[in-house]
């Protein structure tokens, strides 16, 4: 397993003329190759990713000081709804696809994914979606504003960039489908012989079980907004009252979606994670099965807390009780997971490159982003935080250092195979360290703010919140900067970077370190690896 | 590469999902512009959408169903059309639960809570019993509905649909045993099946709208009536289009006895719609 390079399936001979045989850059509007796909998802990540930051600084720069300054209020309702529809469905979704693209075939000893056009097809239809997303800003009425879970009443009387909206979304979730379909085939499928399942690195188990959530979610996601655009459009009345229907139907309906959403957005980071602790830790990760078992637990039970979004609605004692119950079960198989990579490191050999940062760094983040989602669990304490600046602060305390950090984590990790090139280790631990520093100057002072009762999603504060609304504005920035530092450092590691060795990291274990040379040629694995 | 050392078929470049996505852009942005009465640019769009879209079907299908017939597709292969028409059609099924769903929680909750006492001052005298089109809509007179009686038509087309399962299964075992003449016919059978059920579905819509005053805008319960039965019929009109399209493929030969996963994939398809029909006969029009 550990002599690589010339190992099964590697063709050298292809490897060099990647660039010339596959017909240039041009070569990706067809590209039926699951490595070519990857990076396109990867790089259309990266661009949302920045595209969904800087309406991100433009909110943060409006709310450095009480009163309007920047943008008007419409305009800031509309960056708060596109900016979160930017960073769900353009770059963290696509760049766990991404990475989906690029590691899965490789992992389980597959030539490809299953269906190779599908594949470059749900890429592809990600722009016509982007193009509608991004174009309904400069249509009259401007984009949705109603936050990015499109509540009635408010998104019913939108302008036509609702309809934009809801028609990207639906391309989008058309999108997720087929990647899903296609990542779930090629795992239960394609498998090299001896790869059993419990065999297989955990960011295919984590993405076999996301792959599960998105195909179960988002036609429900369809069902919800075609039922909005119906009601916009053709006099139906799913969620207005008037006519029998109720907008707190559609809250339901959304959050059946939204809540196993937000396990999509981290399960495939758990993956990662799971990876590269025990690389740097220089032992087996600890508790495997438990692993799996614990990302499955999750996923299950992420079907049947969605009310806990919808405490103040007006929801009976008893369902307040079952929900709050249901996601404080949660925290359990969330805490094997946490217990299990904490184990990992225990009595390791452990090294602190860039990816263990971002890891570590996850860890200690996204952790605290679980507790503060323990805290609002509790139907009696949502009650006062519900909408607050509190729930801001906990849902990005998971998802910037959870979603984000492992998806970097990820990036420096594999950017070796991937390129064959070694990124700038100094660069990269300035970036995690002024990314940590920066993420908890913005984020930490909002939970303060939550609790003194600011309310989220507005463009305008009273007086006593300014001091720490400053303080958040100058982490943005700050982050957002360093962002740039991340930026700088993939694109150097491509046109200059070191050579990287096939087994970047030695203590790495999963095929595309074991089995095949840095960069991972244009085909691989054309002959299965038999696996012991 | 089109093919690994494994025997697997990976297809080689293709044009198909570009033009595809370049489809459903004219095609998204023309339903944007048509919903919101931008003429003649919606028209426009959404035909130019369709036109691209059916160039696509045509080029894509067509290339895997030749891929198919030169017998590029192993058992592999096979697995994993498996899976993915198993997975896609679990996803159909959840579309339809965010409808159903809908429709459940109207019944059981919304409707009941506008006529309870919290409601009594804003909704007075709102008498909440399904069928109904909501407090303010049942004010006006010229909007009282009738609902479609579930034992003419509707039990009809249970009849039908349920006998173009039966058709289309005994086809499925005419192509196994071999036997093409009762295979076509067994499918024309069912074609023929699912375009009369079409046709008594448009049938009941005209009833609906001329003569019970029963429409899409009549509350929610007309907007569950129509959009569930209507998202269905659809599905059924996919269906019996791509029933047509084996037919044709029979007709000219296609398939084997142990390979013919396209017949499979549209016959489940065929189920599922018929699986659907049941719970809408059942929640939609018998337990009115």
């Amino acid at each position: 397993m550990s002599n690589a390079a010339t190992h099964a399936g590697t063709h050298d001979h292809d490897h060099s003329h990647d660039h010339h045989d596959h017909g240039g850059w041009t070569r990706y509007f067809t590209t039926t190759n699951h490595k070519d796909i990857g990076t396109m998802y990867l790089w259309f990540a990266f661009i949302m990713f920045f595209v969904g930051g800087s309406m991100a600084l433009l909110l943060r720069a409006e709310l450095f000081s009480p009163g309007l300054q920047i943008v008007q209020p419409e305009i800031f309702n509309s960056l708060t709804t596109v900016h979160a529809l930017v960073m769900i469905f353009g770059a963290v979704m696509p760049a766990f696809v991404g990475f989906a693209n690029w590691l899965i075939p490789m992992q389980v000893g597959a030539a490809d994914m299953a269906f190779p056009r599908m594949n470059n097809w749900s890429f592809w239809i990600m722009i016509p979606a982007s193009i509608l997303l991004m174009a309904s800003f400069f249509v009259p009425g401007g984009a949705a504003a109603s936050g990015w879970t499109l509540y009635p009443p408010l998104v019913t009387q939108g302008g036509i960039g609702t309809d934009m909206t809801i028609l990207a979304i639906h391309l989008l979730g058309a999108s997720s489908i087929m990647g899903s379909i296609n990542i779930i085939t090629t795992i239960l499928n394609l498998r090299a012989p001896g790869m059993t399942l419990m065999k297989m690195p955990l960011f295919c188990w984590t993405w076999l079980i996301t792959a599960y959530l998105l195909i179960a979610t988002m036609p429900v996601l369809a069902g919800a907004i075609t039922m909005l655009l119906t009601d916009r459009h053709f006099g139906t009345s799913f969620f207005n009252a008037a006519g029998g229907g109720d907008p707190t139907m559609f809250m339901h309906i959304f959050w059946f979606f939204g809540h196993p959403e937000v396990y999509i957005l981290i399960l495939p980071a758990f993956g990662i994670v799971s990876q590269i602790i025990p690389a740097f830790a220089r032992k087996p990760l600890f508790g495997y099965a438990s692993m799996v078992y614990a990302t499955a637990a999750i996923a299950i039970l992420s079907f049947i807390v969605w009310g806990h979004h919808m405490f103040t609605v007006g929801m009976p004692a008893a369902g307040q009780l079952f929900f709050m119950y249901a996601t404080m079960l949660i925290a359990v198989p969330t805490g094997v997971k946490i217990f299990n990579w904490i184990s990992t490191m225990w009595r390791g050999s452990m090294t602190f490159e860039t990816p263990m940062l971002f890891c570590i760094g996850f860890l200690c983040m996204f952790t605290l982003g679980g507790f503060s989602g323990l805290v609002l669990s509790i139907a009696a304490v949502d009650i006062t935080l519900h909408n607050t600046y509190y729930v801001v602060a906990h849902f990005h305390y998971v998802l910037f250092p959870g979603a984000i950090w492992g998806l970097t984590a990820g990036v420096y990790f594999w950017l070796p195979k991937f390129t064959g090139k070694m990124y700038n280790e100094t660069l990269g631990k300035w970036h995690f360290w002024i990314s940590a520093i920066a993420f908890n100057i913005t984020f930490f002072p909002q939970h303060f703010l939550g609790l003194a009762g600011m309310p989220r999603r507005i463009p305008d504060y009273a007086l006593q919140f300014t001091e720490w609304n400053q303080i958040s504005t100058v982490g943005a920035f700050l982050l957002g900067a360093s962002q740039l530092i991340f930026l700088y450092n993939v694109v150097t590691t491509i046109r200059s970077g070191e050579k990287a060795k096939d087994k970047q990291w030695e203590a790495a274990d999963s095929l595309e370190w074991t089995h095949l040379p840095s960069p991972a040629p244009y085909h691989t694995f054309e002959t299965a690896p038999v696996i012991k | 590469m089109s093919t690994a050392a494994g025997g697997y078929y990976f297809a080689p470049p293709s044009k198909w999902p570009v033009v595809g996505s370049t489809a459903l852009f004219f095609f998204a942005s023309g339903l944007v512009l048509w919903m919101n009465q931008i003429q003649p640019w919606g028209n426009v769009s959404l035909v130019i959408g369709l036109a691209i879209l059916f160039y696509m079907l045509f080029g894509w299908f067509g290339n895997v169903i030749h891929e198919s017939e030169a017998g590029m597709y192993n058992k592999q292969v096979d697995t994993s059309y498996r899976w993915s028409m198993s997975w896609f059609i679990f996803s159909e099924v959840m579309f339809f639960a965010a409808f159903f769903g809908a429709l459940f929680y109207a019944r059981v909750f919304s409707v009941p809570w506008l006529g309870d006492f919290d409601n009594a001052l804003l909704w007075q005298g709102y008498d909440a019993r399904w069928p109904t089109a909501g407090p303010y809509l049942d004010k006006d007179p010229a909007r009282a509905f009738a609902t479609m009686g579930a034992w003419g038509i509707p039990a009809l087309n249970t009849a039908l649909l349920l006998s173009s399962g039966v058709t289309v299964t005994w086809a499925h075992h005419a192509l196994k045993a071999g036997n093409r003449g009762q295979l076509v016919f067994g499918l024309f059978l069912t074609v023929l099946l699912g375009f009369i059920f079409l046709g008594f579905q448009v049938y009941e819509y005209v009833h609906a709208y001329s003569e019970l005053n029963l429409k899409l805008t009549s509350g929610v319960f007309g907007s569950t009536f129509f959009m569930l039965t209507g998202f269905h019929g659809f599905h059924v009109t996919l269906g019996a289009i791509m029933l047509t399209v084996i037919m044709f493929r029979c007709m000219k030969g296609h398939f084997k006895p142990d390979h013919h996963f396209g017949f499979e994939a549209v016959a489940w398809y065929w189920h599922f719609v018929d699986v659907v029909w049941l719970g809408l006969f059942v929640f939609v029009y018998v337990l009115v």
